[in-house]
């Protein structure tokens, strides 16, 4: 005799879980691994698992409201003849027009530039539109070099030379066909609409030791003008950042496993590179070994989201952050509604059409951005407005700076770059092992000597 | 009347050589007006001497110039080059020519790897042999290799036209876009989604001319042409590792 159906018991299998079935039943109808954007969805250590010591008696606070707190930020001083000066340690991060629309990159170039800050281009060479929005910008050589030329070369204020990427360490770049329009196809000289597949690879050199003479040509061809960055994705980030440095980069930049992407493969997002946290303090080691804290800049991208995650990314030796995501996700990813100059309008319908909604969408592989971020569709761009879209984003990045100094003033510092580790403690033994800093009310550092 | 001048690089460094390319020498070459902004006769041939197979020579020049490099050279030879015509007398590392929008540039001996990488424009020229991966990810131009080539080459060339005089390693033109390629000699193999095609009077022609601007010998008449078969240009799930 069957159990009473309220009485039965049903236990979902923690190794095939809802998710994994979902996962197996799509590979068997499509045969194709999973390809979206956006980052990781899992649940990794972040730098929520750290909080600040602020002052008290035995530490001396700022006054909050009327005590100045320098957010001043020079990157690219150690060979360039030309620095990188910025008012706040917040930049934004490489993302190609291609994966966004011009519209999105113009508002990111305003929003930036209003607040003193830099932005950067991505796997598709610069447009006229982002050089002319971003008061400093930041020029991507990648694997690909599409739409790369010397004359763009010549108008950046600083060039990153990309190895990889925290969202896809070891992967190439991707656009499918349906976001390669006449005019990205144009820049990167590719058939419009077939599905663009670049080079994980650089075309003209491949280890450390050629790095260092790409970085010299880059160098001869600027007239040792600008800095030049070295971007990875997080892996074995102490011995990948010693070789960045010997190989003479200005600044390294580390993007944590948390970094965005518009398109690549979900094994990729979810199963490769180390979380932003365990990242940094194994750069900010390589450069102490070096001897180079303060001489090379360090930036952390990867997950960043708020002025504490800044604040903490600094006291745990970054010079500055980069932000991706969290920049799109001010410009309206993932909300319910687009502003068409006057009223917001409902585009729920468009997540349903993509098989998502507001708040769960990672769906910019697809070119059918709802908001008009993500996508090379002329009607969809419309509905993202740069004017307004870069006063939320400019709003947002003061957001940060205000709270990044805030902090700082609490730790009793005059100049956020002044936060340090010492003023960290962790709530979790994992986050202490990884963030080097003490696990809280006790003096004990998981691995520490 | 025209005039040249003497670099020496065992006296000097590359970086100041390549400072008085990018700064001085715009301002002592203008060749539409056929003289110098300057009183002077119009500079148009830069001789560097002694190159010791320094790295970066010629980087980043934009200028109607001819430079001659006496000698052999390293990794980046005329780099991201616009306008000149570089001409090396001896054989380069890696990467010469990388990036090229215009002008020329022509290697008297061999090339190491990656020759023309991603070049946009020009014409290159190597009148050797060129080493692996030559005319990867190219994007426009003309490259002429008088001797054979190695692996790889032209992989994931996008636009523009190669010709190889001698043989070919193997894997040419694998994940090849929009890019031609011919070969006067034998192939040794086919990278993915590449295949031999007929060639058309037009592709013989076109051999006969790329041959003639790039003075190199060759009977058009027998080579053959590789391009992309396109199987890859959108996602086919049953081609596994072919991508």
């Amino acid at each position: 005799m069957n159990a009473h159906p309220q009485q039965r018991h049903l236990e979902e299998s923690a190794s095939f879980d809802a998710g994994v079935l979902e996962y197996i039943r799509q590979a068997t109808q499509c045969g194709l691994y999973e390809i979206r954007g956006m980052g990781a969805k899992r649940r990794l250590p972040t730098f929520d698992d750290l909080v600040f010591l602020t002052a008290s008696a035995s530490r001396y606070p700022l006054e909050g409201y009327r005590e100045q707190c320098s957010s001043r930020t020079v990157l690219g001083t150690r060979f360039a003849e030309r620095p990188i000066e910025l008012e706040i340690p917040v930049t934004i991060a490489g993302m190609s027009f291609g994966s966004l629309s011009a519209s999105a990159k113009d508002a990111l170039g305003r929003a930036a530039s209003e607040m003193g800050t830099s932005t950067t281009t991505g796997d598709g060479g610069m447009t006229p539109e982002e050089r002319r929005s971003s008061k400093t910008l930041v020029y991507q050589c990648l694997p690909s070099r599409y739409g790369f030329n010397p004359d763009d070369l010549r108008q950046a204020d600083a060039v990153e030379i990309v190895i990889g990427q925290g969202a896809k360490p070891g992967g190439g770049g991707m656009l499918l066909g349906q976001k390669v329009s006449p005019r990205v196809a144009g820049m990167r000289t590719l058939p419009e609409g077939i599905d663009q597949r670049s080079a994980c690879r650089h075309p003209d050199w491949t280890g450390p030791d050629d790095l260092a003479i790409k970085i010299q040509e880059l160098r001869e061809i600027t007239d040792w003008e600008i800095p030049v960055y070295v971007k990875m994705g997080a892996t074995r980030v102490f011995d990948d950042v010693k070789l960045a440095v010997k190989a003479g980069a200005d600044v390294v930049v580390i993007d944590g496993m948390q970094g965005g992407t518009a398109a690549t493969q979900h094994i990729y997002i979810e199963h490769a590179g180390i979380p932003t946290l365990a990242a940094l303090p194994q750069a900010v080691a390589a450069l102490e070994e070096m001897d180079m804290l303060g001489e090379v800049g360090l930036i952390i991208s990867g997950g960043i989201r708020t002025g504490a995650d800044v604040a903490k990314a600094l006291a745990l030796g970054a010079d500055a952050v980069s932000i991706g995501q969290a920049a799109l996700i001010a410009l309206g990813c993932n909300n319910r509604c687009h502003h068409d100059g006057n009223d917001w309008v409902d585009v729920d319908d468009d997540y349903g059409q993509l098989e998502t909604a507001p708040g769960f969408c990672h769906h910019c592989h697809s070119g059918r951005c709802p908001v008009g971020i993500a996508t090379q569709d002329p009607d969809l761009e419309r509905r993202l407005l740069p004017e307004v879209a870069a006063a939320w984003v400019k709003n947002y990045l003061q957001v940060l700076a205000m709270e990044v100094t805030t902090m700082a003033r609490a730790c009793g510092k005059s100049d956020v770059h002044h936060l340090e580790r010492e003023d960290l403690v962790a709530l979790t033994v994992e986050s202490a092992a990884m963030a080097g800093v003490p696990l809280a009310g006790t003096s004990w550092i998981p691995g520490a000597d | 009347m025209t005039a040249s001048r003497d670099f020496d690089l065992a006296e000097m460094s590359v970086r100041e050589l390549n400072e008085f390319l990018h700064r001085e020498l715009p301002e002592l070459v203008d060749v539409s007006q056929g003289a110098s902004i300057h009183d002077d006769d119009p500079l148009t041939r830069i001789n560097v001497f002694n190159p010791n197979g320094g790295h970066s020579i010629a980087a980043g020049l934009d200028c109607a110039v001819e430079v001659e490099i006496h000698g052999h050279a390293g990794y980046f030879i005329a780099g991201m080059n616009k306008q000149a015509r570089v001409t090396v007398h001896g054989n380069v590392g890696w990467s010469v020519a990388e990036n090229m929008m215009s002008g020329e540039v022509r290697v008297k001996g061999h090339a190491s790897e990656s020759a023309a990488a991603s070049m946009h424009g020009g014409l290159a020229v190597i009148e050797g042999d060129a080493s692996s991966r030559c005319g990867i990810s190219l994007k426009g131009g003309r490259v002429v290799v008088a001797g054979n080539v190695g692996h790889f080459s032209a992989f994931m060339a996008q636009a523009g036209t190669m010709i190889v005089c001698g043989d070919a390693g193997a894997n040419l033109g694998d994940s090849l876009y929009e890019a031609v390629i011919y070969v006067g000699g034998k192939i040794h193999g086919l990278g993915a989604d590449a295949r031999e095609e007929p060639m058309e009077t037009s592709d013989v022609e076109a051999v006969r001319s790329l041959l003639s601007e790039a003075d190199v010998e060759g009977d058009p008449e027998t080579f053959r042409r590789v391009a992309s078969a396109r199987s890859l240009y959108h996602w086919n799930a049953d081609a596994h590792q072919e991508y």
